[in-house]
């Protein structure tokens, strides 16, 4: 009795050392990465945020308050709005493509049992490879007739050549097209892994009801692909707003050319930034980015909310 | 109705096989045109009348391509290892131990998915410029040395393991950080392949910021210095086609041997919303 009451109090104590001690451990093991995210990525941000008030450029490095004045000025530049309304366009012509062809696809896929991981092995190949690598491959099928690939399929098909990325109307969409080749892959792989969710017997039921094919597809199986399109949708979204990689390597001297009619948003915060150093005018750039980034994500979080109430 | 499934079949894998040979067509194109000799490249067939390996040879000794792969190697090796470890502990401290302000830290850190890299490039140039890391791998590396993503999913898989293994191991007299090296870690070896090759793909292939951090060319990444490569030799698209496919067939080997754990981390990566 006595002894059991003695060696109660050191086991409160060694409980109460061990809850330190592991209290201790766990802030240890948080503190260089903790550093991290506030020395690379929240103060960074504050900094960017900060840097949009200031008239900064990297050569003379006098910091002035400057206000809203970068805002207004990036909205009174023509290559600004340009580059503002041809990300726009990125994101209209690519993010229905993508997911339409890739539904398409994985539905396809989704059909045969035979092959279908070497299919998939197949179509996201593209997704990681190097993008400046599958770029240049690109830029060298669009050549004109003698040289492009392209152009000689047309021409085989006894179809006009184009001219590609050296027309201030095709060359975005053309870049576009590349940028569908290569993301296909990801989404067709996100949306089999969806339709492989769906319980079979929802399926059987309706087959059982005499539910036909098409009937199957629009009410049965793409209502329950929602979350995963709306997902998938936001992702291509923000990947199409974000391009970069493919107009710098697919246009002439990394210019967004011709006529800056492919300039996407970050190559005109790369040109202010690096080629003119005005980083006041590129930061309040990057905030829009950033706002448009936010805003769609919020929306996704509200109508991925609204369907899971029924 | 078994006949008209057979049909669906067949119409599927003939679609299928279309858009594969579509899909893996600029491929061929690539190491086809990369050997081809220069007389050859403007002609408009597909095979190399007379196939060589000249170009493969130009790029490994008149180019820095050789320096370039090594560095890209070191990065993306580095990276890797630092993201495999650091995620891992932060993923398995936020699972597995209570602490004031343990939710607090977790948001934290998640919010900082929400800020795109291009908004935090310029003040890292600055920031770079400053502390000296311009033209070093150090330089390349920092912004990727942790991500929010991977402590995300390791903190999911970390969850998995039941306390009563730890407990054990801490009763055996094992260290708190022998626990998460020994005992935590080879349960999640799954999870951490997929996100260690996914990061590594992501970090060989990272374009903007080394391009913005590197100025001297033998600092350049595969990235940078094959688009740079490229805009300098534009009418020799032999060659570009031969550094695009020095670039790309790595990757082909990596995909090769981890298709599995690259198509799971891909498929994690979607689970996240």
């Amino acid at each position: 009795m006595k002894r059991g009451r003695d060696s109660v109090a050191p086991l409160w104590g060694e409980i109460v050392k061990l809850r330190h001690k592991k209290v201790l451990t766990a802030y240890l093991f948080l503190s260089i990465p903790l550093l991290f995210f506030a020395f690379i990525r929240f103060y960074p941000m504050i900094s960017a945020f900060y840097m949009s008030f200031t008239n900064w450029n990297i050569i003379s490095p006098v910091r002035k308050f400057v206000g809203l004045s970068n805002y207004v000025g990036i909205f009174n530049d023509p290559v600004f709005m340009i580059s503002l309304f041809n990300t726009l366009k990125y994101v209209l012509y690519g993010v229905p493509s993508v997911i339409v062809l890739s539904l398409a696809l994985a539905l396809l896929l989704n059909n045969v049992t035979k092959f279908q991981s070497f299919y998939r092995l197949i179509y996201v190949m593209p997704y990681i490879t190097p993008i400046v690598a599958t770029s240049w491959v690109w830029r060298w099928m669009y050549q004109k007739p003698p040289t492009g690939v392209i152009n000689n399929f047309l021409s085989f098909l006894g179809l006009p050549a184009r001219n590609f990325l050296m027309s201030t109307t095709e060359a975005l969409p053309s870049i576009v097209a590349t940028t569908v080749w290569v993301e296909i892959g990801y989404c067709v792989i996100i949306f089999l892994a969806g339709l492989q969710n769906i319980p079979k017997e929802y399926l059987e039921a309706a087959r059982v009801d005499g539910a036909n094919r098409r009937q199957l597809l629009f009410k049965i199986t793409i209502p329950l692909l929602n979350p995963v399109i709306v997902f998938l949708s936001v992702m291509e979204t923000i990947m199409f707003l974000r391009i970069f990689t493919q107009v710098y390597n697919m246009t002439d001297q990394g210019s967004g050319g011709p006529l800056n009619s492919t300039l996407p948003l970050v190559l005109y915060i790369y040109q202010k930034a690096f080629k003119s150093f005005d980083m006041g005018t590129a930061t309040a750039a990057t905030v829009v980015l950033f706002l448009m980034i936010l805003g769609i994500t919020v929306l996704q979080l509200k109508v991925l909310n609204r369907r899971v109430q029924y | 109705m078994a006949r008209s499934d057979r049909m669906v079949k067949l119409v599927s894998y003939i679609v299928l096989t279309a858009l594969a040979i579509v899909m893996i067509f600029p491929f061929f194109w690539m190491v086809l045109s990369s050997l081809k000799p220069f007389r050859e490249i403007y002609r408009p067939y597909l095979f190399p009348k007379s196939p060589t390996l000249a170009n493969y040879q130009k790029i490994m000794s008149a180019s820095l391509f050789p320096r370039w792969f090594l560095n890209s190697l070191i990065v993306a090796l580095s990276t890797t290892f630092s993201v495999m470890f650091f995620d891992s502990l932060v993923g398995y401290t936020i699972a597995k131990y209570s602490f004031p302000g343990r939710n607090i830290i977790f948001l934290f850190i998640l919010s900082t998915l929400m800020i795109p890299t291009e908004m935090l490039i310029i003040p890292w140039y600055v920031m770079s410029s400053r502390l000296g890391w311009i033209d070093t791998y150090w330089g390349i590396m920092f912004p990727g040395m942790i991500t929010a993503f991977g402590i995300f999913l390791m903190k999911q898989f970390m969850e998995t393991i039941p306390d009563d293994l730890l407990d054990a191991a801490r009763i055996d007299g094992v260290s708190e950080f022998g626990i998460f090296w020994r005992v935590a870690l080879p349960l999640v070896k799954p999870a951490l392949a997929s996100l260690a090759i996914l990061n590594f793909i992501g970090n060989w292939n990272a374009f903007l910021w080394p391009l913005i951090v590197v100025s001297k060319p033998r600092m350049y990444t595969l990235p940078v210095g094959l688009a740079t490569f490229s805009s300098e030799n534009l009418m020799h698209w032999e060659l570009i086609m031969t550094g695009a496919t020095v670039s790309t067939i790595p990757l082909i080997i990596v995909f090769l041997i981890f298709q599995k754990q690259i198509i799971r981390g891909i498929m994690l990566s979607g689970l996240k919303g």
